[in-house]
């Protein structure tokens, strides 16, 4: 009977709070920080987004898992999603590219999960008291213990974790540029549209210096998201920083952006609960034009932050006005804090890779 | 952009009567438009021909007319009133043609009046068949590959191009006659062949066929910016072949990935950007289950059914802001009302999932065919909000009001394993049902899916229902799995029943709040629904706003059906307004996403539920309001007084007990006996014997109704001992438990009253009398305002028993009694203690604002405080008539001879000053073309043939040529009227059907002792009628109506055109 049997499973907060719900995917107890996304979609995609690195997913809408898992989908290799949480997991999915359903994947890529939460009311928690720590705990557990891993839990450097560690190629079939994809933690459908474009990508590790950079003598330069707190890459901020007389055309996303306005004198901030989803209003000041893009950070360059004579801010959200774009006046750059690669999410700003190629064909000066 | 400075004054277009596919849906697009222009500060000057909706009402608009809706009367009032824009995609698709006539004619341009929303140009695109196919292979978008044919040779090259199975559909054939699919060549040519041969003009279109793919709708909004926005995805359980509108349906889609959601997302946005919408715009896709490949079905570039549902849905005000965006606001600066610190230019995140479900009348036409294709049948639909799947399709079973509680449709349990195998390939209106019968018998999930091609996610949440019924029935009900049940939204007397234990430990249900973005940000908007979970929202909102007002919950009225449509909504509605401005805070439970009732912003709560006995206690636990009113929300609400009585809840208005004082038929003879009022002689039967006994006794006709509903069979005049015999037949086949009444039937006028009391007073706004003579359910009449044929001795007659009846009743707020008047004498039919059907329409022709006064009235005060004088108000300068509007065209198999038994789903008003004016208007408004000449076709019964006379010589006087069957044609010549012979089907040259095929009839007389079945001549004939639009009247009072418009020999041209706002 599908009702029975159960295992019983915890979901412990930072504040002390506890729901309880039942277990799933790998068995075992995880602490990390809670977030939620509130996309309704695309939950494979988020679980091996590598920016999730040292977080424990919260899906907002609650029936996960509805169309199964594939070996197409996935954004990176594996998943590095530290936890899972939803109201629901389908048992029986359906889609013709189904290959196994959540459950299993979750256990195979040793995710622990739990279900049977209010995921809303958890939201809601998160939401008013901002980002939290927390544990999930399969069976029994001592409270205390757990509350002092959970309060003594950080994210910490990250981009490390998730980085290639050595150079990778991939070529285009009709190249016209080579690009360096500098990987902070990079989603696949970032190369695949840059492949697609007919740039040969050569994904470089986090830590590559300018020097070696440079030595591959790149068209341009992509700057991958990735997860943490951006200011704790010091190294990666630094070869920014190094680059920039080589006037190299980049284009930056998510951690990219936020290294790259480091890199040139602007601060980054945590924001309370970040945004997570794929439903957020983007203004593009330029076009006048606002965008739903898909989004996926807890960090945000503070706008005011920017130097007038590094760049400007160039997009805004629409929901809260911070930071989602800038363009820089000293180097042929331009830099985004949502994903315009989407996968999850909407597919509207994927013309922003079609002006880096632009870029780098000279036919425009960064707008 | 903000207000564009050019516009002032805006000509709103309604949709008009109630059909089946342009429902309730809207009114409330309309109502939230005026409202956002009224906002504006915007002159709005309104048109639409339905007295019961919101939108024509006097808080809505400036100037309001309610008018036939064809372009003459349209450009008259552009001319009276000189607006400078006319918004074209808020009134539907009746709007929307009509704003597309006005601009291609060029009559827009030459009076300076600009078209907001959707411009001509995109209509254009979107509507016309070859324009459509154009766009899209323009911008890359597959549509379904057809090809119109004159050879089977064509059809099979053409089929060979795009692939078996194909579809064949030949030109001119009604009801699809001669198509099918084809799967293989030899089948297409022998299709194709039969196809050509019974087409017409030998054509036919050859289409690929994709029943059985998935059908996924998006909603999108874009602006003049072209910021272009999806408000929500959408799924349809049952798969392509089924309207979308008889299909369940839920919210957001559940079967896609993200590559195929973004694939069809993306394609939305280009169509919407393609045809450069400013508004919203649905977008109907057909995705292939097994593969990438995909289709667009439809576009529509205004707000729809599916927009409606989208809103309800999601939260997000579709209407409101693709008015706005019609005025020159862009997305970017609207604010999103929800949260009241974001705007309308995002995408609502939803945690939670919507079931909607189609509310069919086949409860009411026991002989139409239930089947389901591309021609919508449901008259509404009920919307659930639930955590689950599961939990949605459980509420919404509840909902739709068909008496059940779970997905077990009991005529099923009785068949056999294979019958129900073979039921399963019946796509009809219980298909879910028979997935489910099928699943209890263990018919596996892959089985289903091969039969009906559901997708295997919604067939195995289902088996998760059956799964957890079974457990329930095993062994001792413990609290797991009582919580489990409830996680499922079952009802507590559902899981007594099936575990036929006593519940553990009861759980009142809680709510959760519908805030447009998954709780992401604080809302400010109070719209909930119930789960079972821990945490309170509404109750925290509640908490969160304390308040001093008295709190008094409204309850709706449901799905729309024959016999309870918008108007109920609207007597919702005013209820809800009129206590928010006696200082109340109004709080409203419904479940029908159509309505103006469920915007979030008409109460100040808005609960989304079942309105079930469980479902109103754990709301009433919630709110712990200061009293309820049932009275406005038709059947529904007040069948929910005696268990809110029970509950101890305070019933604001008449009570539980005097309700029931006029439902239950000995209590009310009592009343009648008590009060000196006569009704018409009858009893009460059980067995054929009897009911034949009694029916000699009073002497036919009579008329024979169950005392309560049962499967649809409601009532029937019987003329004979034969006529009781079938019904008695049918009825006793159901197990008869309860017993039958049978009343004398009077054919005389029938009069029909509102009337407002409050205990000591009473008020009548007006005495409305119906051309159909007793016998045609009231519905179905038409009524005029104020009473035309009656005496002043029978007026007071009426007035005296309305006050006498009020009072025994005691009555406080409406009550509404139907009266025949036989032989100078005033007999009671029927008292409901509530709003009834002609509130809307009697409250604007007389100014009297009846729910407004009613809601006073409950809430304490009385009618001489508020200045109005007990008896009959005064009568007006206006003539109002009200004419029923049918969807017979929609619904195969339906009988439209009229009976009493409501058929209608719709009405239009005709206002003038005399009454043939308005009748005039109403008819026309309800679509009747006025032929001044032509040819008649008359087929009537034996007791109408006396009075058919008269009428053919009318006819004749006008210079109509006269057609009609034997026993008629020989009364007809007889007395000297040239009547030509119109043969019995298949007797002779011509028989009827080819008379009316020849085009030779305008129109058809036709009246039969009995009908109903299919198979019988005199049905054939009309629906015949009705296939041909061919206007058809079946009351011998109907074509004397009729006559008396035809012999002014006026046009609606030539009839003033009123604004209602000035009576």
């Amino acid at each position: 009977m599908i009702f029975e049997n159960k295992k019983k499973a915890t979901l412990i907060l930072a504040d002390g709070t506890e729901f309880e719900g039942r277990a799933f995917g790998a068995d075992g107890s995880v602490v990390g920080e809670i977030v939620f996304t509130t996309a309704m979609v695309g939950y494979q995609e988020t679980l091996t987004d590598p920016s999730y690195c040292g977080q424990i997913v919260t899906q907002t809408f609650p029936l996960i898992g509805n169309y199964g898992v594939n070996s197409v989908d996935p954004e990176s290799n594996g998943s590095v999603v530290s936890g899972y949480i939803v109201r629901e997991h389908c048992e029986d999915p359906s889609n013709f590219r189904c290959e196994g359903d959540l459950d299993s994947y979750l256990k195979k890529y040793n995710i622990v999960g739990i279900y049977d939460i209010d995921t809303r009311h958890l939201t809601k928690i998160i939401r008013e008291s901002g980002v939290m720590n927390g544990a999930i705990v399969h069976g029994d557990f001592d409270r205390e213990a757990i509350l002092a891993q959970i309060r003594a839990y950080n994210v910490g450097k990250v981009v490390p974790k998730v980085s290639v560690k050595a150079k990778e190629y991939y070529p285009a079939e009709n190249p016209k540029f080579n690009v360096v994809l500098m990987d902070y933690g990079y989603k696949f459908n970032i190369r695949r549209e840059l492949v697609k474009r007919g740039c040969n990508v050569t994904v470089m590790p986090w830590n590559s210096t300018a020097d070696e950079i440079k030595a591959l003598n790149p068209d341009g330069i992509m700057l991958s998201n990735g997860p943490g707190d951006p200011a704790d890459n010091t190294e990666a901020i630094q070869t920014l920083h190094d680059l920039i007389p080589a006037q190299i055309p980049t284009f930056g996303i998510c951690l990219g952006h936020q290294l790259l306005a480091l890199a040139n004198g602007a601060k980054t901030e945590k924001l309370k609960y970040g945004h997570r989803g794929g439903n957020q209003p983007v203004k593009d000041l330029a076009l006048d034009r606002t965008f739903i893009t898909s989004q996926n950070h807890g960090y945000a360059v503070v706008s005011d932050s920017v130097p007038a004579e590094a760049g400007e801010v160039s997009h805004v959200n629409g929901n809260d006005g911070t930071c989602e774009g800038v363009r820089y006046h000293n180097a042929p750059a331009f830099t985004v804090q949502f994903h315009p690669e989407a996968c999850g999410g909407p597919k509207d700003t994927a013309y922003l890779f079609d002006e880096f190629i632009e870029l780098m064909e000279g036919k425009k000066s960064c707008r | 952009m903000p207000l564009r400075s050019d516009i002032k004054k805006v000509l709103v277009i309604g949709s008009g009567p109630i059909v089946i596919g342009q429902a309730a849906e809207f009114d409330y697009a309309g109502t939230q438009a005026c409202r956002a222009l009224k906002q504006e500060g915007l002159e709005v000057v309104l048109i639409n021909s339905n007295p019961a909706t919101i939108m024509t009402d006097k808080h809505m608009a400036d100037k309001i007319y309610i008018e036939p809706l064809t372009l003459d009367v349209v450009k008259r009032v552009i001319e009276i009133e000189k607006p400078d824009s006319v918004l074209s995609n808020l009134g539907g698709q009746t709007g929307l043609t009509l704003s597309m006539e006005l601009a291609e004619c060029g009559f827009l341009a030459e009076h300076g009046v600009k078209l907001l929303g959707s411009n001509p140009e995109t209509i254009h695109k979107a509507e016309d068949r070859q324009a459509f196919k154009d766009t899209m292979e323009k911008i890359g978008q597959p549509c379904i590959p057809s090809k119109v044919v004159e050879t089977v040779e064509d059809a099979m090259d053409f089929a060979e191009v795009i692939h078996y199975p194909v579809i064949v559909r030949p030109a001119f054939t009604l009801g699809g006659t001669g198509g099918g699919i084809a799967q293989t060549p030899e089948e297409l040519h022998e299709i194709a062949t039969n196809g050509l041969r019974l087409s017409p003009i030998t054509q036919i279109l050859v289409e690929k066929c994709i029943s059985g793919w998935k059908e996924i709708e998006f909603e999108v909004m874009r602006d003049s910016k072209g910021n272009v926005i999806t408000v929500c995805s959408m799924e349809n359980f049952d798969p392509v072949g089924v309207h979308t509108g008889d299909s369940i349906v839920v919210a957001p889609c559940v079967t896609l990935a993200d590559k195929e959601y973004q694939m069809l997302r993306t394609a939305a946005i280009n169509i919407i950007q393609e045809l450069k919408v400013e508004g919203g715009c649905n977008c109907q896709f057909a995705l292939k289950p097994d593969s990438f490949d995909y289709a667009v079905i439809e576009v529509n570039p205004r707000v729809s059914r599916s927009s409606a549902l989208a809103s309800k849905a999601t939260g997000y005000p579709i209407a409101k802001v693709a008015a706005r965006i019609a005025v020159g606001y862009t997305l970017d600066e609207i604010v999103n009302q929800v949260t009241g610190k974001t705007y309308a230019c995002f995408e609502p995140a939803l945690d939670y999932l919507v079931v909607k479900f189609p509310k069919w009348p086949f409860d009411k036409f026991v002989y139409a065919k239930k089947t389901l294709g591309t021609q919508m049948k449901a008259t509404g639909e009920i919307m659930a909000i639930a955590p689950s799947f599961e939990a949605g399709m459980m509420k919404a079973v509840r909902s739709i009001e068909l008496g059940m509680d779970t997905m077990t449709k009991e005529d099923f349990t009785k068949l056999t394993d294979e019958e129900v195998l073979k039921k399963l390939e019946d796509i009809d209106v219980d298909r879910s049902f028979c997935v489910f019968e099928a699943l209890k018998r263990g018919i596996t999930v892959d089985v289903i899916h091969d039969i009906t091609k559901i997708d295997k996610w919604f067939i195995s949440k289902l088996n998760n229902l059956v799964q957890l019924e079974k457990w329930l029935a095993e062994g001792e009900l413990t609290q797991e799995k009582y919580d489990m049940a409830k996680k499922y939204c079952y009802l507590d007397s559902t899981i007594e029943r099936i575990s036929g234990q006593k519940i553990p430990e009861r759980r009142l249900a809680v709510y959760k709040m519908v805030d447009t973005c998954a709780a992401e940000f604080s809302a400010s908007t109070p719209y909930f629904y119930n789960t079972f979970d821990r945490e309170n929202e509404a109750a925290e909102f509640i908490e969160q706003h304390p308040t001093d007002k008295k709190k008094v919950i409204v309850f709706g009225s449901g799905p729309i059906r024959i016999g309870q449509g918008i108007e109920f909504d609207y007597c919702s509605v005013h209820c809800v307004w009129t206590l928010k401005e006696e200082g109340c805070e109004a709080i409203i439970c419904n479940n029908n996403p159509e309505t103006v009732s469920t915007d979030f912003d008409t109460g100040d709560r808005l609960y989304f539920d079942p309105l079930t006995k469980e479902d109103v206690e754990a709301l009433i636990a919630t709110e712990k309001p200061y009293g309820v009113v049932v009275q406005f929300g038709g059947q529904t609400a007040i069948k929910l007084i005696k268990h809110l009585t029970q509950l101890g809840v305070r019933i604001l208005g008449t009570s539980a007990a005097d309700v029931d004082a006029a439902e239950d038929r000995e209590l009310f003879d009592e009343l009648l006996e008590k009060c000196n009022i006569p009704r018409p002689k009858g009893s009460t039967v059980f067995t054929t014997e009897e009911a034949l006994k009694a029916a000699n006794e009073l002497g036919y006709p009579v008329l024979l109704r169950p005392s309560y509903v049962l499967g649809g069979q409601n009532m029937i005049i019987a003329h004979c001992d034969s006529d009781v015999t079938e019904y008695m037949t049918i009825i006793t086949s159901h197990k008869l438990e309860n017993p039958v009444l049978i009343d004398k039937y009077m054919m005389g006028t029938e009069v029909e009253v509102d009337a407002i009391c409050d205990g000591e007073d009473f008020l009548i706004p007006g005495i409305m009398e119906h051309i159909e003579r007793a016998g045609i359910h009231s519905g179905d009449s038409i009524s005029i305002y104020p009473a035309q044929t009656l005496s002043e001795h029978i007026k007071r007659v009426i007035i005296d028993y309305t006050e006498k009846l009020a009072k025994a009743l005691h009555v406080i707020g409406l009550v509404n009694i139907q009266y025949v008047v036989y032989d100078h004498e005033v007999f009671v039919i029927e008292v409901n203690p509530r709003s009834s059907r002609t509130v809307p329409y009697i409250s604007k022709v007389t100014g009297v604002n009846m729910v407004d006064i009613a809601t006073k009235i409950i809430l304490g005060a009385k009618l001489k405080d508020m200045g109005y004088k007990s008896g009959l108000y005064p009568v007006g300068d206006y003539i109002a008539v009200k004419v029923p509007v049918f969807s017979f065209e929609k619904l195969n198999d339906v009988d439209n001879q009229l009976g009493p038994e409501m058929k209608s789903t719709g009405e239009c008003l005709g206002i003038a000053k005399t009454f043939s004016e308005a009748l005039l208007k109403g008819l026309i408004a309800a679509g009747y073309k006025l032929y001044h000449e032509g040819g008649v076709l008359i087929s009537v019964k034996d007791g109408d043939k006396h009075e058919i006379i008269e009428i053919a010589s009318r006819f004749e006087a006008l210079g109509f040529k006269i057609y009609a069957t034997s026993g008629t044609a020989s009364v007809l010549n007889r007395n000297m009227i040239a009547a030509s012979h119109a043969y019995r089907i298949g007797k002779g040259d011509p028989d009827v059907i080819q008379l009316l095929e020849s085009g030779k009839i305008q129109y058809v007389i036709s009246t039969s002792e009995t009908g109903r079945q299919p198979s019988r001549d005199s049905v054939k004939m009309r629906r015949k009628a009705v296939e041909r639009s061919i206007a058809c009247l079946t009351a011998i009072d109907t074509a004397n109506a009729l006559l008396d418009c035809l012999e002014m020999h006026k046009t609606v041209n030539d009839i003033e055109l009123i604004d209602i706002t000035k009576i």
